[in-house]
């Protein structure tokens, strides 16, 4: 019996041991670069560290993607380069999920996120949005020989595609309940289903359906802005007013260089071509 | 000819990033199952402790880590530690911690079941031999237990492995989400590359779990000898 007692109280030592030492070495790794403010990061705070973090997104091309050099692309991150270049800081780039942005912000985990990030009532009570840079509105591609230009009087006997999830879906079923859906979960299903002709009409982002009808020849976005239209801004974690001030500081001041639609010209005229620039540019913050 | 796509991994620095985002994963899971598997035969030998309160504590600790599914565990070590303590883990640390407190729990309740499916007779031989209960255990059980205990740990090694494509969601870039990065960052010119990525990908997931499966025939063939 001892012996055994014996092996259980050195096994019990050792394995508090081990969770003890676990615990020991994070407390020191974190010591050393979290803030002092706890949550949040002042913008004193960034300039001293030398390093601002960025969540983007790494897939979502061409707002925020990673290209074949494995370096940070996009809309979202021609601006977060500009952002670390006028505070004089280094921009770490961390990759960010759709599910996770509000998280990353409230842990002070990252100091701004840029993530196509769609400004909400919802959301505004998480975070704290800054200036708008960019517009995003619904839109409807459909085919030339039948184009759609109104959701009003339409023929019950056709459908209209949406991917599942998405503020499209949710739009039309508020708004339009008579408009029978077919619902996808992909956009890679949706595509296919729409190219061949079960639908008469896609309803999705109208960045999304401007870059299909410009890929696809024998398409055409008759509704290129449905329903309320959004903004996608800056966000910082809530109560963090230096560092919202100063993104807002920026976006104004950089509205003299009209730098969005620079930024445009750079990485979105290769998928959209410049027909969308004045629709889809927030230039100083300014909505039209 | 079926178009896969897997053209755009040799574009730029894809293949090789893809394979810096196995060898990510690759780090976690290894460094997680080296501690997971000691720690795991401690917890397994505690839960099979004649303490009720030492059992109760051990089958409280298992049933919450299996309760949980592992992103809840992920976001709960990496952003909760932040919002509760203030530490500010990174996310390949958490995800280790999140591996070894699952592969611990795991591998405890299999060196557990183990232990308890070896004969009653095994321990009264030892002792009628004389054998003190450490080396009871030393030779007579923990072989026993090890061999009973290897395919189903293998299974949980290989399991251990594939889940690490969860850690994407706190930040890690890991196979699967390079592999994301080269199907969108080509959405526009290479529609079909999904296909392609995720063959490769799978295939690379497979070549990393094969050998740990022919290791365990290896090994089952050797000692029924």
């Amino acid at each position: 019996m001892r012996a055994i007692t014996k092996i259980k109280r050195l096994a019990a030592v050792l394995l508090t041991m081990v969770l003890g030492f676990g615990l020991v070495a994070c407390t020191d790794a974190a010591a050393s670069s979290s803030g002092k403010n706890g949550s949040f990061r002042t913008v004193d705070e960034i300039k001293q560290n030398g390093t601002i973090n960025i969540g983007v997104f790494s897939d979502k091309n061409p707002f925020g993607y990673v290209d074949e050099n494995g370096k940070y692309q996009g809309y979202d991150v021609y601006f977060a380069e500009r952002i670390g270049k006028d505070l004089g800081v280094k921009v770490n780039f961390v990759s960010t999920e759709a599910a996770n942005r509000i998280e990353y912000l409230q842990t002070g985990k990252v100091d701004i996120i840029l993530a196509n990030f769609t400004v909400t009532k919802e959301r505004q009570e998480e975070v704290d949005f800054a200036l708008p840079y960019m517009n995003v509105a619904l839109g409807v591609v459909s085919r030339n020989d039948k184009v759609i230009t109104s959701l009003d009087n339409w023929n019950k006997n056709d459908s209209m595609i949406v991917i599942s999830g998405t503020t499209a879906e949710t739009y039309l079923i508020e708004n339009y309940p008579d408009i029978p859906l077919q619902k996808f979960d992909s956009y890679a299903t949706a595509k296919e289903a729409f190219e061949n002709g079960t639908s008469v009409a896609w309803a999705n982002d109208n960045t999304e359906v401007i870059a299909f009808s410009l890929q696809n020849p024998g398409y055409t976005v008759g509704i290129p802005s449905l329903g309320s239209s959004d903004t996608i801004a800056p966000a910082v974690t809530k109560g963090n007013t230096t560092l919202a001030d100063w993104i807002n500081g920026e976006i104004e001041g950089l509205e003299a260089e009209q730098f969005f639609h620079a930024d445009y010209d750079a990485t979105l005229t290769a998928t959209y071509g410049s027909e969308y620039k004045e629709s889809l540019v927030v230039e100083g913050g300014k909505v039209k | 000819m079926l178009d896969l796509g897997i053209d755009v991994l040799f574009k730029g620095t894809n293949f090789l990033r893809l394979l810096g985002g196995l060898w990510v994963a690759m780090r976690i899971s290894l460094i997680s199952i080296a501690l997971s598997i000691p720690l795991g035969l401690l917890t397994g030998v505690l839960m099979t402790s004649k303490s009720k309160i030492i059992r109760f504590i051990f089958r409280v600790y298992l049933e919450m880590i299996r309760i949980m599914p592992q992103l809840v565990l992920l976001f709960l070590v990496y952003f909760g530690t932040t919002r509760a303590l203030g530490w500010n883990l990174s996310g390949e640390m958490a995800s280790i911690i999140v591996f070894v407190l699952w592969g611990t729990a795991e591998m405890g309740d299999l060196v557990r079941g183990s232990l308890i499916s070896v004969p009653k007779h095994q321990y009264e031989s030892s002792e009628a031999l004389g054998m003190t209960k450490g080396q009871t255990y030393l030779y007579i059980i923990l072989p026993q237990t090890v061999r009973r205990l290897l395919p189903l740990s293998i299974n949980l090694i290989t399991r251990m492995i594939k889940t690490t494509s969860l850690v994407l969601m706190i930040g890690v870039v890991e196979m699967l989400k390079v592999a994301q990065q080269i199907i969108e960052a080509n959405r526009m010119t290479s529609q079909n590359a999904a296909f392609g990525v995720f063959l490769v990908v799978f295939i690379l997931y497979f070549l990393v779990c094969w050998p740990f499966s022919r290791l365990a025939g290896f090994l089952e063939k050797k000692w029924q000898g």
